[in-house]
């Protein structure tokens, strides 16, 4: 029986990036993975939605921007199998590349159901049903997450969809329902609609995206509405009914009202996520939702076994498992490791506009009675967005106010996602507006609009 | 080609090293492997020796002055190799130096220096985010007395703002510019050094995380001296180990740590993990400071052995030798200061351990025997501070009591 230093359970962006971690460290370490290595991230999340929502854009500016460029095109068509097929394609390149990492870095890759099989071992059932034992002195937890469905709404592969099954769909369905309007059902609405799909989304809270500043879900609400999707916000669905030709919602305004029936061919249910536990773990604490709870250093209740990624929890994101994972596994092996929980990570949605934030919202300032300045910059007065034709969107950034120091920054627009991530340098190095106003932005880029809207906090923008 | 001495990474956790003392002086000549200075790291003071061989031509780092990793320390030529036009000055890619003290080292930063030149010793630049900056510059908190928690040291607004209670912190004048020669009566600012932040660190947050509460015993000393004679009285004819009254403890501690496992523990948020090594660590009073260098897996250790081990980390710890591994790991800690002169003291625990020992003097005095007759007795008070979450106090009595056995029948821990 071999003794490792560490076995990963899970090999997405949690446990491969743990393993690797701990074999840079000169650690002897297994991972063990029963789909393919990369995780839900790499082969049923992240990627191959992003993939898809690529072409959504290249689809939706041939159609509506081709002209205003001085493009005409005709008998402009789609292939649906090759949409997803590209898809699929990008997630199965990156999959190769997770094991050559491996390899690279010699963490040995069990292909197999791994579970806990007591103190410092690990059984591993491979396809064939055969079961192997190894031992570990660290176990990590990293199993991740699936889809919840609803308890009158049961996934069946063919009508009432999760987001695996709705990025696998081998015809384009006519109408689409989406329960839950968080990253994954705006994303799902965005691609669908994009491409002719009459999508209707039925939301409990009062916005899309109700994480985030109510200011920039409110946008993105109105540039929906333009492009055709239809929601029902602050609605509950309370029922449903698959039948031969489709699903059928029972909704209802949480604010009283009557109930009102919605149909699709089909119906994606996007409102969340429940813990994945491997075998064995039978006297794992859990909390009330039931994640599997962990402290500063990640460790569980169990001796010798932490964990790490969705499984413990929100925000369910790639980098954050990956960040909890590397804590987790450094603070393994290097007992003066100051391991810490996330509390600081941007949250983005890759709809078009995209929306990118990290940070306090305006509204959590409000609730932690923090005075504040915020500064505001549209892309309509940017030169790089309208060169582009892409001019929707504004970035809004919250200081404090006694001494300027950046608490929030929300971006909506053509590229929020690649542009928050200097927010994150400057929160992360306490930087104050003088900083951000101080560091001179390329002319002309996107990124003026942050420097824009940091003087418009103070009362000094030049182009608004 | 010239070599350079380097501040090196002696611990994990180390970012920047202050040069204590250098054991050459330029014009010496170093082996490979020999000490060249003393270096002070977060955790201890420790020797660092030459990778090269050859005669130290240039100092750059005085005495006093902490640098961070990697920087320059002194140039090394091979016999027979002319010293470069600029050897006067560190290569530019050195990092800058923060001056200790006395940065009065105009003279380290040499006139022929283009004025690329990083700061050398004389800069004074403190590692600040703009936060922070601006909170010290509205409270009137001098940042280069206050201590950085971020990224290689950086001072971050938490820092500040703890410091602002702190009254230490807001002395106006700034520490360092002048050699702090009092008038009868003035305050002194003493900077902190590595070490003692770090006990300041631990020991605070010993003190106010974790639930102490403490137990004590006074045992029969007298049977353990007398066993401590003979063996000791043997000893100095055959030449073999002598035995010290700690190293009786010691095994003693061991020994009931063997038999009430539950003490050698830690508690760890949701769980208590339970160590299957027995790690004693033991403090050790070292110039300004002390350090707790750990016998590991002391359960397999047997008297004779313990004691040697003791010694030899002792001897390492007062040489300033023991190396970061040396002073890791521990599971629980025993505190002497019989030799001091001290009957009794509670200690604070070291974390993540659960349990410290505190050893006083064995002390003469006056005792009630069996038969009701006050004779004199040799006595050993013996304190015992443990983390409630982890061990209750039934289970510090039943290993206080083990200990006591071990102690006053110490025949029995022999076996
Ligand atoms: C549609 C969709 C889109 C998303 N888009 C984004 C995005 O744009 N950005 C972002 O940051 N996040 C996104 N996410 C979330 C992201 O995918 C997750 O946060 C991330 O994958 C979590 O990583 P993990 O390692 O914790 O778990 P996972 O990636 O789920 O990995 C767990 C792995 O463990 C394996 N496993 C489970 N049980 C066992 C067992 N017993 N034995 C062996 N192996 C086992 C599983 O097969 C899986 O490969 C998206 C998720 C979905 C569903």
């Amino acid at each position: 029986m071999s003794q490792y230093d560490l076995i990963v359970i899970g090999g997405g962006p949690a446990g491969y990036v743990g393993a690797i971690r701990a074999a840079q460290l000169g650690k002897k370490v297994a991972c063990i993975e029963n789909d393919r290595a990369g995780g839900t991230c790499l082969n049923w999340g992240c990627i191959p939605t992003k993939a898809l929502l690529q072409n959504a854009l290249m689809y939706q500016n041939m159609q509506h921007k081709a002209e205003e460029f001085g493009f005409t095109i005709e008998g402009l068509s789609y292939d649906w199998k090759k949409v997803i097929g590209r898809s699929r394609n990008v997630s199965n390149k990156l999959a190769g590349g997770i094991e050559f990492l491996f390899k690279k870095n010699k963490v040995d890759y069990i292909r197999g159901t791994g579970s806990l099989a007591g103190e410092g071992k690990v059984s591993v059932e491979d396809a064939d049903g055969k079961t192997s034992t190894y031992e570990a002195k660290n176990i990590l937890l990293a199993t991740g997450c699936k889809a919840r469905d609803l308890p009158f709404l049961h996934f069946d592969g063919e009508k009432v969809l999760g987001a695996r099954e709705a990025m696998l769909l081998e015809e384009q369905p006519k109408e689409m329902l989406i329960i839950g309007a968080g990253a994954i059902g705006v994303e799902f609405a965005y691609f669908y609609n994009a491409f002719g799909t009459k999508v209707t989304i039925v939301e409990m809270m009062d916005n899309l995206l109700p994480v985030e500043d109510t200011e920039i879900s409110k946008a993105l609400e109105k540039s929906f509405k333009k492009q055709g999707i239809n929601f029902h916000l602050s609605t509950k669905t309370t029922a449903a009914s698959v039948t031969k030709d489709g699903v059928e919602l029972t909704i209802e305004s949480v604010k009283g009202g009557d109930a009102q029936t919605i149909k699709g061919d089909v119906c994606l249910v996007a409102v969340g996520v429940g813990a994945i536990l491997p075998g064995g773990c039978e006297d794992l604490k859990l909390s009330g939702r039931g994640f599997v709870e962990t402290n500063d250093k990640y460790e569980t209740n169990l001796p010798g076994v932490k964990a790490a990624g969705d499984l413990i929890g929100p925000p369910w994101l790639a980098h954050v498992a990956s960040f909890e994972a590397i804590h987790a596994v450094e603070s393994m092996f290097d007992p003066n490791h100051k391991s810490k929980k996330v509390g600081l990570f941007p949250g983005c949605t890759y709809c078009h506009p995209e929306v990118a934030s990290i940070g306090l919202t305006e509204r959590a300032c409000e609730e932690q009675g923090l005075a504040v300045k915020i500064g505001k910059f549209p892309f309509q007065a940017s030169g790089r967005a309208l060169a582009a034709g892409d001019s929707e969107g504004f970035v809004k950034l919250i200081f404090g106010e006694k001494y300027g120091e950046l608490l929030g920054a929300h971006i909506i627009g053509g590229e929020a996602t690649e542009l928050i991530a200097e927010m994150g340098l400057a929160i992360t190095l306490e930087a104050t507006w003088e900083e951000l106003e101080n560091t001179i932005h390329a002319h002309p880029t996107l990124s003026e609009a942050i420097h824009e809207a940091t003087s418009d906090a103070f009362g000094h923008a030049i182009h608004i | 080609m010239p070599k350079y001495i380097e501040m090196p990474k002696l611990s994990d956790t180390m970012t920047e090293g202050t040069l204590v003392k250098w054991l050459k002086k330029e014009g010496d000549t170093v082996a490979m492997d020999e000490p060249v200075a003393e270096v002070e790291t977060d955790k201890a003071t420790m020797e660092m020796s030459s990778f090269d061989e050859g005669t130290i031509y240039k100092i750059y780092v005085k005495e006093g002055d902490a640098v961070p990793l990697g920087t320059k320390l002194a140039m090394v030529l091979e016999e027979g190799e002319e010293a470069p036009a600029n050897a006067d000055a560190p290569p530019a890619d050195s990092p800058a130096a923060t001056p200790a003290e006395e940065p009065e080292a105009e003279e380290a930063a040499p006139a022929e220096e283009p004025s690329s030149a990083p700061t050398t010793a004389s800069g004074d630049r403190v590692k600040a985010s703009p936060l922070a900056k601006k909170i010290a510059q509205e409270k009137g908190v001098d940042l280069s007395g206050v201590s950085g928690s971020g990224p290689g040291g950086r001072i971050v607004k938490k820092d500040v703002v703890s410091a602002t209670g702190g009254s230490a912190a807001k002395s106006a004048a700034p520490a360092a510019k002048t050699r702090p020669t009092p008038a009868s009566g003035e305050d002194q600012r003493l900077p902190l050094t590595g070490m003692r932040r770090v006990i300041a660190e631990r020991l605070l947050e010993s003190k106010t995380t974790i639930p102490h509460f403490y137990l004590h015993i006074e045992i029969d000393a007298a049977p353990m001296m007398a066993i401590r004679k003979q063996i000791n009285a043997d000893a100095e004819k055959s030449g073999g180990n002598k035995f010290t009254v700690n190293d009786f403890v010691l095994k003693a501690a061991i020994k009931a740590a063997t038999n009430v496992p539950a003490v050698n523990a830690s508690f760890a948020g949701d769980a208590i993990i339970q160590y299957g090594d027995i790690n004693l660590a033991v403090a050790v009073a070292v110039d300004q400071g002390l350090v707790t260098p750990v016998i590991r897996s002391a359960q397999h250790l047997s008297f004779e052995e313990v004691s040697v081990a003791m010694k030899e980390l002792a001897e390492k710890a007062r040489t300033k030798k023991l190396t970061p591994d040396e002073m890791q790991g521990g599971t629980m800690t025993i505190s002497n200061l019989g030799s001091y002169g001290i009957d009794f003291f509670d200690a604070i625990i070291s974390p993540p351990q659960s349990l410290i020992l505190s050893i006083g003097a064995i002390v003469k005095k006056p005792v009630v025997n069996d038969r009701d007759e006050i004779v004199p007795g040799l006595r050993l008070n013996i304190g015992l501070s443990g983390d409630h979450r982890v061990v209750d106090g039934a289970v510090g009595a039943e290993y206080l009591a083990a200990l006591r056995k071990y102690l006053e029948q110490p025949v029995l821990m022999l076996l």
